[in-house]
């Protein structure tokens, strides 16, 4: 390997030409053009950013890339030579690894063999040289400090081990591109940061980085240059130092964010949740808070603290221990989400691939699924009340979509988001819980969501937000209950949260001044 | 699977690779429990004849089994193996009948080559049909079944009309091995030692483990569906020969029904029913249980309507014991990830 001392500094002014490179590329879909005309390149010991909102085409790029779809017309490059990717196996041959924000492993395959997978060593009789293959799995590792069994099955890896498996993947086939779409959308910060400190070794060594994201500050801490796109066109590439997360921003949707949190104040009403001295053995103890409709209560707090736990023993998913859930002064059944449904309770969960969401549905039977047997009649399900249905509650989240009968999971991300909520507010709820209510979506969606929480809270329905994102926390709530280590460390007013105040007690300190 | 380190593995132990298979333990050791106690009630089951019986009896199952698993670990099945062995037992039944002067291999050669060709069309049709196997085969299990029956009429090929050394086969011995238990071990090792050490048979569990990931590995997974599919229909295609070598007469009917014995077979051998794991010689063992279970019950004097109810029971057995397996692998994954 070369002496990385002896790299110059501002590697983004320096460079070689280009490793790989896309070139006017277009590509369509029936009627709708994902990707026109797009050109950037990817420098070897650069990592590149591309952003843009869900929708915008960027996964359409990193499927041209990965060989799976062929652009229409315009030509990728590599090392200045024209390429046309067959199939994924041309697209691994030219050096170009891809990780998706899916993990792609056999479950059932051990380790070693899922990174040698296609490329395994082989005896003088070709057969499979386990030993070898073993040996080199435990190199990788050892080269990424990471420890990991080569001879575990993948099944049981966490989404994090499964990611270093895929880089390791990468760096056994010697891919010269790395490809990853939105690596970090499921990682906790430790995690992000070993992920980031095995990249950046890679890029060191010369690779060429292509970093999928919608965390700016993760743009920032490991790229040098970003290219923008917007509704499938190139809107710039720039380099990284030289655009600030607002200009980014507002290329991304072309249009000013300044409305990014659009909470509206509400004068609260009366309480509708009561928790009191909540407790589960090992998980959370002693939860009391209260929460009043029109009132939006953000749960903050640490990966791992219990907020997601909490709520979803409010809700009955999860059984506790002691303690008393009311809603609306009536106590509730524990352990029943039926009773928690009956009180008008409804919860969006956190994975909505998942909890949320039955993926191979169509829309409109997914939103309908709460409360399918409200909508038929004499116990059969007639399709003119579920589409009537679907129909108001997809229009007033300004759901994008082909039509009502799709699959939900032909959606994109964001749009997932919304028929989720969709499938809640249907259920007319006073009480509504939502879990990470805009992870892995894009800017404007956010802000969609935003808006209509906001919009939810002043007609009356009470909020509670469990979120990991700080913005969103002090820009939404009315109040943060900050847990720590599943007890609340802190219940700051809309007036006393900051980001450190905040920060400080998921920590564990005290605000010093 | 492995499956042996359910115990609370410590950090940076390691997974053996597969020696010791639970599953297979659990048929030698269910089929050790059957064969003592039937021998206990009667020792003229251990008798030398006996135990050639139900190895002559496992052989073409066996050989089915092992295709079959194939198949059934790229997440595909294949109904047809009873027509395709029909097919094959008649069309080379009326071929030793018209030339008897052939010799053995050339039977056995042709067998394979019509169940190749059947296989092929299984695979092309699935595969570039993008119809699910279950139903592509069901299909062409009528469909291959109509072509016997409309070819053979009602006619049969009967013993006396097959050359002499051709129905000596069935009995004849290699170094005091029959050879049709012979071939059963042939095949079942060889497709045993492609599954497990060549790529093409870590492939093949790697599409029934993630198709979509398959696909993005760069997998050649059409052409691997194709040579799964084409191995079992080869494997029933010489099941065809030894069928007609072992009972002499063949009409249109032989192996009507086979197809559900090599599938439970299959599944009661360990082999997960959605693809990605599981093994040939599991899928062997299988075979051999089956077998003594029927003629453990017929030593036994029980019912024989009661060992289809058996089978079945099995099925969901083995279906159970992959479930729960799977759920306390993942338990102590989880409890090991979470103290490292």
């Amino acid at each position: 390997m070369a002496d990385s001392s002896a790299k110059p500094d501002n590697r983004a002014g320096d460079h070689g030409p280009a490793r790989l490179e896309v070139s006017d590329v277009t590509k369509s879909f029936g009627a709708v053009a994902a990707v026109q005309g797009v050109s950037f390149p990817l420098f070897p010991g650069e990592a590149h950013a591309l952003v843009g909102e869900n929708g915008a085409g960027k996964s359409t790029i990193v499927k041209m890339l990965a060989g799976v779809h062929r652009p229409d017309t315009g030509t990728l490059r590599v090392d200045g030579a024209d390429v046309e990717f067959a199939g994924p196996a041309d697209a691994k041959a030219a050096g170009i690894a891809v990780i998706y924000q899916e993990p792609t492993l056999f479950p059932d395959l051990s380790v070693a063999e899922n990174i040698a997978m296609g490329n395994q060593p082989l005896t003088r009789l070709r057969q499979i040289d386990r030993k070898v293959m073993t040996e080199n799995a435990e190199a990788l590792f050892r080269r990424l400090g990471v420890h990991l069994d080569p001879s575990r099955p993948a099944r049981g890896l966490s989404i994090a081990d499964q990611q270093l498996v895929e880089i390791a993947k990468a760096l056994s086939a010697e891919a010269r591109v790395l490809i990853m779409d939105e690596p970090t959308a499921a990682l906790s910060a430790v995690e992000v940061e070993r992920l980031f400190s095995v990249v950046r070794s890679l890029r060191d060594e010369g690779a060429a980085i292509m970093f999928i994201s919608h965390r700016f500050e993760e743009i920032t801490a490991l790229c040098e240059r970003v290219t923008i796109m917007r509704d499938g066109k190139h809107v710039t590439t720039e380099l990284v130092a030289e655009l600030s997360v607002d200009d980014m921003i507002r290329k991304m949707v072309g249009r000013d964010l300044s409305a990014l949190f659009p909470k509206q104040d509400v004068e609260p009403g009366e309480v509708l949740l009561e928790v009191e001295g909540l407790s589960r053995e090992g998980v959370f103890r002693d939860i009391t808070f209260q929460v009043r409709s029109g009132e939006i209560v953000a749960l903050a707090g640490l990966v791992g603290a219990g907020r997601s736990e909490v709520m979803q023993a409010v809700f009955g998913v999860d059984p506790y221990d002691s303690g008393v859930v009311k809603i609306g002064g009536r106590k509730l059944k524990g352990g029943s989400p039926r009773a928690a449904m009956a009180a008008g309770a409804a919860l969006v969960p956190e994975d909505r691939r998942q909890q949320g969401l039955v993926m191979d549905l169509s829309i409109e039977r997914n939103v309908t699924l709460p409360r399918a047997r409200k909508l038929a009649r004499l116990g059969l399900l007639f399709g003119g009340s579920e589409r009537q249905s679907a129909l108001t509650w997809t229009e007033k989240l300004q759901t994008k979509l082909g039509r009502l009968s799709d699959a939900v999971g032909t959606l994109s991300g964001g749009n997932q988001q919304k028929v989720v909520l969709a499938k809640w507010l249907a259920t007319g709820p006073r009480l509504l819980i939502v879990d990470e209510p805009t992870r892995g979506i894009d800017v404007g969606t956010k802000a969609e969501v935003h808006r209509l929480l906001s919009s939810l809270a002043s007609d009356g329905l009470a909020v509670v937000m469990v979120s990991s994102e700080l913005p969103e926390v002090l820009g939404m709530a009315d109040r943060v209950i900050v847990l720590r280590e599943g007890k609340i460390a802190a219940e700051l007013t809309r007036a006393e949260a900051t980001e450190e105040s905040v920060m400080y007690a998921a920590m564990g300190q005290k605000v010093s001044a | 699977m492995t499956t042996s380190t359910l115990g609370a593995p410590a950090p940076g132990r390691r997974f053996p690779g597969g020696l010791l298979k639970t599953r297979e333990l659990g048929i030698v050791l269910a089929l050790a429990v059957l064969i003592a106690y039937t021998a206990i009630d009667n020792p003229r089951f251990l008798s030398g004849q006996s135990i050639r019986d139900n190895l002559l009896n496992t052989a073409i199952l066996a050989v089915m089994a092992a295709g079959q698993a194939v198949v059934v670990i790229t997440r595909n099945i294949d109904l047809s193996v009873g027509s395709v062995l029909a097919i094959s037992a008649f069309t080379v039944a009326t071929m030793m009948s018209d030339n008897p002067g052939l010799p053995m291999i050339v039977a056995i050669l042709a067998g394979i080559a019509v169940g190749a060709v059947a296989g092929l069309v299984n695979g092309v049709l699935v595969r570039y049909g993008k119809v699910p196997a279950l139903v592509v085969t069901l299909g062409t299990m009528y469909i291959f079944r109509g072509l016997v029956y409309s070819w053979a009429g009602g006619q049969q090929v009967n013993a006396d009309e097959l050359p002499p050394h051709f129905l000596s086969f069935a009995n004849d011995n290699l170094l005091g091995i029959p050879w049709l238990v012979l071939i059963a071990l042939i095949v079942v090792g060889g497709v045993s030692l492609m599954m497990r050490n060549y790529r093409i048979g870590r492939e093949m569990y790697a599409i029934g483990s993630s198709p979509d990931a398959a696909e993005l590995a760069g997998i050649k997974v059409a052409r691997n569906l194709i040579v799964a599919f084409i191995l079992s229909g080869a494997a029933a295609g010489l099941a065809g020969v030894l069928f007609a070598a072992r009972f002499g007469t063949v009409d249109a009917s032989a192996g009507t029904g086979y197809e559900l014995n090599v599938v439970a077979a299959v599944v009661v051998g360990g082999v997960a029913v959605f693809g990605g794991s599981g093994s040939v010689w599991g899928a062997g063992l299988g075979a051999l249980l089956l077998t003594v279970i029927s003629s453990a019950l017929a030593v036994l004097d029980i019912n024989q309507f009661w060992q289809q109810a058996i089978v079945g029971s099995l099925i969901i057995l083995a279906i159970c014991a992959d479930r729960l397996v799977a759920v306390r692998i993942a338990r102590s994954l989880r409890k090991r990830d979470a103290h490292v």
